[in-house]
């Protein structure tokens, strides 16, 4: 490892614009002629539209166009599509009501757009949505998945009777079922996933540039995806064709999944622009993004884990109800099926696992992946489950994971899923180390002369990032292939430039990726340059989600360079007239093996490129772009162990210790990797301790729609994380990569829930673990 | 309409503006100084925190009108000379950014809060001096390590500055 490259904590490139304010985010960008747009919406969960009166509001200051849905449609702009179908278990297709991205003769939930205003200024645009007149017909709401499951309940949409989008299953019923019949132990609970508002720092923005000159269309937009932003804008929203529309996502002010899909405001952007002939930018304000970015969660579930007299898992079954919001989302159908049941199994060898799910719709804002996207609510139940059996049987937490982990690999679960590679045990134990386990007694001792509750909870997670490959996902329904892209261009003089697929909007690409070249050909990390989030730039790509740009994005990088490689060392070996088999690059030079000849990196590089003195027939220029298409999933896997003490006057809950062990495979930047895990860290406490989304069940309005009703981690609801790794190389890519940025996020919600339940001596427990809900838990053990 | 004019990082500026104006409007918009960011609506999670005479201020809780007279700096302008602010530096060396989003808020948030404290800060009066800042990417661990850092290399120096 060089001082830059792969292992090094090398600080990062990108920080430098960032801590002087020369990040540029979309709401930064400003184009000639740019006007602003404001977005008119439902104030009701479930209304019909009677009409629309603009009049009033057309004849405002500096207003130059209403456009509402009807427009929308004499345009052909299409409805907006779920990527992935799932069928249910009779066969049948997902039942999918129609999403238009203005609403034209019903709205679903509070917040769902029906016209947009375009002025001069944001304030006279917001003025004038102000003074249309909608005139509504409301109509009976439910926003819980469980009622609008039940007979008479509102109904959505008339593709989806009873609101179910479909009822699907994996596994083996009859065999689970047989394994609860025999058990000697069955562990039974309910559980709900709570929904929660990614909300990411930078509010969601678009700006659309029509230009009729040549027909051309740009969207700057706050996207972890541009490529398929574009794809879809014009394969199935009739936006722009493909060829004449440009993406640019640049500096993104955070994602966790909520950007990943394609929103109304950006495909009626960019119609808007064509249709009014002026750029148009929409900015939301924070309020309209608790109120419209894709929220995640929200499950329902009971289950059953048996266990036979030794303690051994024999079978695990899951039945989950879903709710998916008011329309159904990009990716929302795959989060609760495929990225959710296929890792019930865990890190446990389980012989029997059967889940069924229902998806559900109701009035509430679209769900879609957050953060782990199914993987967190799947690790939810195991860990919590386990906890909670092992307290029934008598044994420690610890003991009863321990013995049923998987030590044999690769593990075919029944659930689809083959694990490549893992040590479960080495992460358990370096997490009890770091948190002192065996000193937990003494510490609950002193606390509760205190007179507080001391708990300690574990979970032991494995996710699957990296989608994959992509005959697979096409098989089980998805609309997309989920390769990544690169092309490596190496300049006349030597510098490099890595064209990528995948998008950053705070994992730090531009210094991983730079490292990984750095490594490779021995350059300085000064001499490689990262372009990503562009669409004219980069050609193809699939962005960035499920911690697949390490796994995937760099193993593109990976085919890329040992093509730039391939063809260096040939212009090499001519030029020193050796054999290129002989040929190996050191710290920027090429060299003849055992000999003293070398020809430096930026030498060969301007040879490439003068042509003068080329090996017959070879082509001039040193440039390779690859696709790679993953052979299988990655599986990173960890313990994480919380310590809590809980006040027991006020049920208020501080988290005293928080220890991560988790196995990425390879890491290129310990340092990034850290942040990673923190982050993560946070939001999964977040969800456990206090983020809470709340809908009016009578009226569907959205309860917690601002920072004043909806309880971020702040500092100091936080403690200082103990983070370390572990590491099992990932055989299934050439980096041995496997992804950190969701980790977090999926096993420490159950650690924090196992141990305020260990400390209050109740499994009851739902999240948010707020102080009244454990005070009540802890009164009703007692 | 009101007319304001102000000084922002070093420079005096002036201009019409509606009464309503936000202060962060003006930095972003009439000046086109865009690292003061705006995360919300509520003055919640200080994206747009700025110095207005010396004092950390939400910019989206004062109107522009307000800020007449003052002297403003903006993230844009704590740099010297090209040499990075110890707290900007800390920043980097800490990974206490990952988005860069509340970043700028974080930083003017902090310089003030170690020009108050000098050297002797804590974590625990960072963590609770950092309560008007959200940062959804980084779960404050580095932030926290940054700004201790820094306010140790700054010292008490930086505190009697303040003063
Ligand atoms: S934008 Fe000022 S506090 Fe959020
Ligand atoms: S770095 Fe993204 S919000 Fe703080």
């Amino acid at each position: 490892m060089g001082m830059e490259g792969i292992g090094a904590r090398v600080a990062r490139k990108e920080d430098k614009r960032f801590i002087t304010g020369k990040g540029r985010y979309t709401d930064d960008m400003v184009v000639p002629g740019m006007k602003h747009a404001h977005f008119v919406r439902s104030p009701h969960a479930h209304a019909k539209i009677k009409s629309i009166d603009t009049s009033a509001a057309e004849k405002m200051p500096g207003v130059i166009s209403i456009l509402n849905g009807a427009q929308l449609t004499e345009d052909g702009i299409g409805n907006i599509i779920c990527g992935w179908m799932i069928h249910s278990k009779d066969g049948s297709p997902m039942n999918m009501g129609a999403w238009r991205p203005l609403a034209q003769d019903t709205v679903r939930y509070v917040g769902d757009a029906v016209a947009i205003v375009v002025a001069d200024s944001k304030a006279q645009a917001r003025d004038a949505a102000e003074a249309v007149v909608v005139d509504y017909e409301t109509l009976p709401v439910v926003t819980s998945a469980v009622d609008a499951l039940k007979d008479g309940a509102p109904q959505l949409h008339p593709e989806a009777k009873n609101n179910q989008i479909f009822d699907w299953e994996i596994g083996d019923a009859a065999a689970t079922d047989a394994a609860i019949a025999s058990a000697a132990h069955v562990t039974e609970m309910k559980i709900v996933n709570n929904r929660l508002v990614p909300n990411p720092m930078e509010p969601r923005a678009a700006l659309g540039v029509y230009d009729d000159s040549d027909e051309h269309y740009t969207l700057w937009t706050t996207s972890q995806n541009p490529h398929v932003a574009r794809l879809v804008l014009s394969a199935f929203y009739n936006v722009a064709p493909e060829n004449k529309l440009r993406v640019i996502a640049p500096d993104v002010g955070g994602g966790f999944g909520s950007k990943i899909y394609i929103y109304p405001e950006e495909i009626v952007c960019l119609w808007a622009s064509k249709r009014t002939g002026v750029p148009v930018k929409w900015n939301c304000d924070r309020t309209e993004a608790f109120l419209t970015d894709a929220h995640g969660r929200d499950h329902e579930s009971t289950i059953k884990m048996a266990f036979d007299a030794d303690n051994n898992i024999t079978g695990f079954k899951v039945d989950t109800i879903a709710n998916l919001g008011a329309y159904m989302s990009l990716f929302s159908s795959s989060v609760p099926t495929y990225l959710y049941a296929t890792l019930l199994s865990g890190q446990y060898a389980i012989p029997a696992i059967h889940a069924n799910v229902r998806t559900v719709y109701t009035n509430t804002v679209p769900v879609d992946a957050y953060r782990g996207a199914g993987r967190p609510e799947a690790c939810y139940l195991l860990e919590r489950v386990l906890e909670t059996a092992a307290r029934e049987l008598g044994v420690t937490p610890a003991a009863l994971r321990r013995q049923n982990f998987i030590r044999e690999f690769p593990y075919q679960t029944p659930v689809i899923m083959c694990y490549d590679a893992g040590d479960f045990d080495a992460s358990l134990d370096a997490a009890m180390t770091a948190i002192d386990y065996d000193g937990f007694p003494a510490r609950r001792a002193e606390a509760e002369s205190r007179g507080k509750k001391r708990g300690i909870g574990i979970s032991c997670y494995i996710e699957a990032c990296g989608i994959a490959p992509s005959a697979a996902v096409g098989s089980l329904g998805a609309g997309v292939g989920l390769w990544e892209s690169a092309e490596v261009r190496v300049n006349a003089v030597g510098t490099i430039e890595v064209l990528t697929g995948s998008h950053s909007h705070g994992q730090g690409h531009e210094t991983t990726f730079s490292q990984l070249v750095a490594e490779r050909f021995g350059v300085g990390m000064d001499s490689v340059s990262i372009v990503h989030g562009d669409t004219d730039k980069v050609q193809m790509g699939m962005g960035t989600y499920g911690s697949r740009s390490g796994a995937v994005g760099m193993s593109a990088i990976v085919k890329a360079l040992d093509k730039v490689e391939t063809k260096a060392k040939k212009i090499a070996a001519h030029l020193m007239e050796a054999d290129e088999s002989d040929i190996v690059i050191e710290n920027g030079e090429l060299k003849v093996a055992g000999t003293d000849k070398s020809v430096p990196w930026f030498q060969m590089a301007l040879a490439a490129y003068t042509a003068h003195n080329l090996p017959e027939g070879m082509e001039p220029g040193l440039k390779e772009g690859a696709f790679y298409d993953p052979s299988n999933f990655t599986f990173p896997a960890g313990t994480y162990i919380c310590e809590v003490e809980v006040d027991p006057d006020t049920g208020k809950t501080t988290v005293v210790d928080f220890v991560a062990a988790d196995d990425f495979g390879k890491i290129i930047n310990p340092m990034i990797v850290e942040g990673q895990v923190h982050g993560g860290v946070a939001q999964g406490i977040g969800q456990a301790l206090l983020e809470g989304t709340h809908y009016d069940a009578e009226t569907g309005q959205l309860l917690t729609a601002s920072y004043m009703d909806y309880t971020m981690p702040r500092a100091d609801d936080l403690p200082s994380f103990k983070v370390s790794t572990t590491e099992t190389v990932c055989p299934s890519n050439p980096l041995g990569i496997k992804g950190c940025g969701e980790a977090g996020a999926i096993g420490s919600p159950p650690a924090l829930i196992n141990a305020i339940t260990d400390a209050i001596g109740n499994n009851d427990l739902t999240m948010p673990a707020t102080p009244e809900r454990v005070w009540a838990a802890l009164r009703s053990a007692q | 309409m009101a007319n304001v004019s102000m000084t922002v990082n070093g420079r005096s500026v002036s201009g019409q503006c509606e009464d309503r104006m936000l202060l962060v409007q003006f930095i972003r918009e009439n000046l086109g100084l865009t690292g003061t960011h705006v995360g919300c609506d509520t003055s919640q999670c200080g994206a747009c925190v700025v110095h207005v005479d010396g004092k950390a201020v939400k910019s989206c809780t004062m109107l522009a009108a307000q800020a007449d007279g003052s002297d403003v700096t903006t993230i844009e302008g704590l740099a010297s000379g090209g040499e990075l602010h110890p707290v900007q530096a800390a920043f980097r060396e800490h990974h206490g950014l990952q988005c860069g989003f509340c970043t700028p808020g974080m930083i003017m948030s902090a310089v003030d809060m170690i020009s108050r404290h000098g050297g002797q800060l804590d974590e625990k009066t960072v963590r609770a001096e950092l309560e008007g800042n959200i940062c959804r990417c980084t779960g404050y661990h580095n932030i926290v390590k940054a700004v201790l850092d820094a306010a140790s290399k700054m010292g008490d120096g930086a505190k009697v500055a303040a003063e």
